[in-house]
This record gives structure tokens, sequence and C-alpha cells, in this order.
């Protein structure tokens, strides 16, 4: 009987701990989407309370007098071709190590997983002469060779592991009808790691997404800041607006947790993905 | 004439799969050579240089090393900066790992709400880092901040300290941000590891009597070993690298008095120039990162290499 009431307070202080840490990360969020919707009076006047009206009268500021369209559209592009490009390039690399058996194949994997234990930001100073001289500096290409270079090791690592793990006999047999080696690749295998495609396209995409410090050195003009970066002077020109602050700091949050909600296993496997054996 | 066809045949499709091999590998290797190992390599050959600006001077050996290490009017920045990192990443362990390590625990015993806890937890792992420092340094305003606000509500005006602002609590206030945005990380990542320990363990122990405490000390703790090695040495290297959240919340010279300079906002300094820093110097600056690379990979090493030992394979 001890036993058992013992047990149920147990219980009792475990939800009670979960419940807490989960409102210390929700409201905080809620704060910040609430204070988006209030004037500077609301927010110093009565910082808790719910706004007035939720009228999007910072959003209309932000859309119409502010750059952050402008970011929000060149993270896009950005996130989008470096993945694209990521995902071909790595697709290829970790084709070759894991379905051939050639001299040099353990060196070549090697290769590209040693790239997993460099971490450029160290180099961003010879990178910086590189890119000035082949005229990257301030051009959204210069980030997106950056980002595909920087991911490909990974992309390599978590591919190979998949590919490894597909059978001989598929290939064999398409052999003998003849297929070409091409043709294997693309109609046969690639379909069926398209999953472990997504895991780590999504294992870079945030980070690419997310990223600050490489805008923060390459990227100077406004028209071709990322999302990140741009928030920084976005801050600069409102720093006494605080509505209009917070309205964009949800909307720079708003595409990425959309995503994440409807697509919550699939983030939390690839985004653990190097980090779970 | 048979034979030699066939002979011919192999050779021919031999060099087809080497043409084949290279059209695969020769895309990826060169992104990779062009923007990750040449400017590697780069920055080694530029700290043994002397630079003015974006030209090369002459060749001067190590000087650049001695120059930042044993000149008494900057090592000491760079020793504040250094410790500084120390800090952050004992505190991470603590606070961030030790957190995740509880939730973890918890979550194991698959509790109502389960999934939605994941989920939750995890969402500001997701956002960017200059979102959630702007968003921190709002709330931590002095005056208009939603942090003070609550303390006088709450009758506490006293504790409404300028918590940026001061040397002592300026760092311990990025630290609790920087735990508030990645605890879900490693939590998930225990999580992962507990639930790939066979479940007929645990719940022997438990039918034999063993209280949670015990379970979770002598069962789980051992058995989740290499998670742990992936996130101590995670955490290291984040914390060595430790730039965004001190930038975008204090700025670029670790303001108030160093309490929050880091060895990633010193390398900055160095590289680009700064007000304190003076012009930009590029052999300094990549010294310095010769300098980190090697202080990281040493201890990411030895750490992973020690704390590997302690793994306890099932068999």
């Amino acid at each position: 009987m001890e036993k058992k009431r013992n047990a149920g307070l147990e219980t009792w202080l475990m939800h009670i701990f979960l419940v807490g840490t989960a409102l210390a990360v929700l409201y905080p969020i809620f704060m910040m989407v609430m204070s988006g919707f209030k004037t500077n009076a609301e927010i110093f006047g009565a910082p808790f309370a719910l706004p007035k009206s939720f009228n999007f009268d910072n959003y209309i500021v932000i859309w119409n007098t502010t750059d952050v369209p402008r970011y929000l559209l060149n993270s896009t592009i950005v996130t989008l071709i470096s993945v694209f490009v990521l995902l071909i390039t790595g697709t290829m690399a970790a084709y070759a190590i894991s379905r051939y058996r050639f001299r040099g194949s353990i060196m070549v994997s090697l290769f590209f997983l040693a790239g997993l234990m460099l971490p450029l930001r160290l180099a961003i100073i010879p990178l910086f002469v590189q890119l000035k001289a082949m005229g990257l500096v301030d051009n959204l290409l210069g980030l997106i060779f950056i980002y595909t270079a920087m991911s490909l090791p990974s992309t390599v690592f978590i591919l190979t592991g998949f590919l490894r793990a597909l059978p001989g006999e598929l290939e064999d047999s398409a052999r003998m009808d003849g297929a070409s080696e091409l043709r294997i690749m693309v109609q046969i295998m690639v379909p069926l790691i398209t999953p472990a495609m997504v895991i780590a396209g999504i294992y870079n995409a945030v980070p690419i997404w997310n990223d600050f410090f490489f805008p923060l050195i390459f990227i100077q003009t406004p028209e071709n800041k990322t999302l990140a970066q741009g928030l920084t002077s976005f801050f600069g020109e409102y720093s006494v607006n605080f509505g209009v602050l917070y309205a964009g700091l949800t909307l720079a949050a708003l595409p990425l947790v959309v995503v994440f909600i409807v697509q919550s296993k699939r983030f939390i496997a690839g985004m653990t993905a190097g980090a779970i054996k | 004439m048979q034979t030699a066809d066939y002979a011919r045949a192999k050779r021919a499709r031999a060099r087809n799969l080497k043409l084949w091999l290279a059209f695969l590998l020769a895309p990826p290797a060169f992104i990779l050579i062009v923007f990750v190992f040449l400017p590697m390599a780069s920055a080694v050959l530029y700290s043994l240089y002397d630079w003015d600006g974006l030209v090369r001077k002459e060749f001067v050996g190590l000087d650049n090393f001695a120059d930042i290490l044993f000149n008494p009017n900057k090592n000491s920045i760079l020793f504040n900066a250094f410790w500084n990192n120390v800090k952050v990443f004992t505190s991470l362990m603590v606070i961030q790992n030790g957190l995740a390590l509880v939730l973890a625990l918890l979550l194991a015993r698959n509790p109502r709400g389960y999934r939605f806890y994941q989920v939750v937890f995890f969402v500001p792992v997701i956002l960017s880092t200059v979102i959630i420092g702007f968003q921190w340094k709002l709330f931590l305003n002095p005056v208009f901040g939603l942090v003070n606000k609550a303390l006088h509500y709450a009758g506490l005006s006293d504790w409404a300290l300028p918590w940026l602002g001061l040397p002592e609590t300026a760092l311990p206030a990025m630290l609790l941000v920087n735990s508030w945005h990645w605890f879900g990380f490693p939590t998930l990542v225990f999580l992962a590891a507990i639930h790939r320990i066979p479940k007929d363990f645990i719940e022997a122990a438990r039918l034999d009597g063993a209280s949670e405490w015990r379970i979770a000390r002598e069962i789980i703790w051992p058995l989740m070993a290499p998670a742990v090695t992936i996130i101590v040495v995670l955490t290291f290297i984040g914390s060595f690298n430790w730039f965004e959240i001190p930038y975008i919340m204090n700025g670029l010279e670790g303001s108030p008095q160093g309490s929050t300079d880091m060895l990633g906002l010193l390398f900055y300094r160095t590289a680009f120039g700064s007000v304190s820093a003076g012009g930009s110097d590029f052999g300094a600056g990549s010294a310095l990162a010769v300098l980190m690379f090697i202080f990281i990979f040493i201890f990411s090493v030895i750490a992973t290499k020690y704390l590997t030992s302690r793994e306890v394979e099932l068999s």
C-alpha cells in the first residue's frame, strides 16, 4: 500500500515536470506571437494581456516597408537549390562508393568522410579570398556552393549506409537484361532510397535555412541577404517599434514551424540522424 | 576469334565502368575540394604569412602564433575568451544536457502525451539562433522586457536587473537562452538510445523490485553510453565555436567588460577587424583558427577514446 502511494506521487511529479517544461517552451513562443499583434503602448502597459485587436498592422508595415519579403525569397532560393544539388551530387558519390568495388574505393570514401571532421567556419578567411577571386562574394551562388560542399560529407555518410543495405540481385538481373548502369541507378536503385534522401535533405536543409554566419561574411547588399542575416538589419531599423520586431520574428519563424508541425516525425528522424547510430 | 571478341568486349566494359565511376565521383569531389579542402589547407598556409588587408606579404613562420599566445598586450584577451568558452561548455553540460537526461528518462517511461512532448521540446531546435537570440533579447530588455515585467508584477522589483548589461548575469542569461534553444536535441538523442536497450533488461529489474533510480543508474546509464559520447563531443564543438548567441545578444566585443567574449568572437574581430581589434589581420586570424581547430580536434579524439572505453557491448 505504502509503495503504491509513493509511485502515485512519483507519477504526479513526473507529469508536473513535463508539463512545466512544455509550458516553458510554449509560453515564450506564444508571447512572441501575441506581442506581434500589439502596439508599443500595449507592450509597455499591458505586456501579458491579449492584444486589443488581432489586426495585421505590424505585418503590413513589414511587408510594405522592409526587405523581409526579399530575405524570405532569398533564403528559399538558397535552401532549395543547395539541397537539390546536394542530393544529386551526394547520391552520385554514395552510389559509386557503395555499389561498386574498385581500386581505391576505401580512399574515396575516407576522402568524403574526412569532410565531416572539418569545421568550415574556421577556414572562412581563405574561403573569403577565394570567393572574392571567383566573383562569388555578395552572390547567392557563393552561398549555394558553400552549403553544398559543407553538407556533402554527412549526405554521403547517410546515403552510403542505406545504399549498402540494398540487395545486389536487383541490379544483377537488370544488368542481365542489358540495362545500362545509368538506368539501373536512376530507375531501380535511387527510388528505393528516397526515404533516406528525405532524411539527409532535412538534416542539411534546416541548418542551411537557419545559417547566419556565412551570409554575415559573404553578403553585403540588402537584395542578397538571407532571412537570418537580414533580421539583424531589420532589428537595427525598427529598434524602437517592438510590435513590429515581434511580428518580424514570428514571420521569420513561421515557415519552418509549419513544415515541422506537419512533418514532425520526419524532422526529428532527420535532424537527429547524425547522432543516432 | 570468339575469345578475342569477348576480351575486347570485356575491356570495353571495364573502360566504360571506369568512365561511369569518374562521372559519378568527379562533380561531388570537385565541389568538396574547392570549397572545403582547399580553404582548410590554405588556412594553415595563411597563418604563416604577414598580411596587409587582402594582400599577402612575406613569410613569417610561426610569428603569428607567437604573437597570439605570448604577446602580453593581446593574450589576456585570448585567455579571457578561452576561459569563457570553458564556462560555456561546463555549464551547458550541466544545465542543457542534465535537463535533457532527466526528460529522456521520464519520456522513456512512456507517459501520457509522449508524442506531444517530443514535438514541443523540438520546436526551439528547428528555429534559427538569430530568431531565438533576438526574441530573448527583447524579453530581457530592462524596461520593455517581459522578464522584468513579470518580476515587477510578482513584487520582486529588486530582482529586475538589466540582465544582459551586468558582467555577472550576461553570460548566465545567454547560457539559459542557449539551453532553451537546444535541450530538445540531446533529449531526443538520449531517448532514442534508451529505446534501443532491450525491454527485458528493464522489466526484469522492475520485477525484482529495483527502484526507478537504481534502474536508471545501473542499467540505462551504462547502456546509453554511445549517445552520451556523441552529445559530449557535439556540445564541446558547439561550445568552442559559440558565436551566434553572444553576437546577436551583446555584439562583437563580448560586452559588458569582456564577460561574454568568446574565441569565435575574437576570431571574427581579428580576421575582419573591429573597433577594439583595429583593421583586419588575416595572418593572426588564420593562426587563431588553426589553434582552435587543433584544440577542438585533439579534445574530440581524446574524449571519444575515453568515453568509448566506458561503453558496454551488449552481446
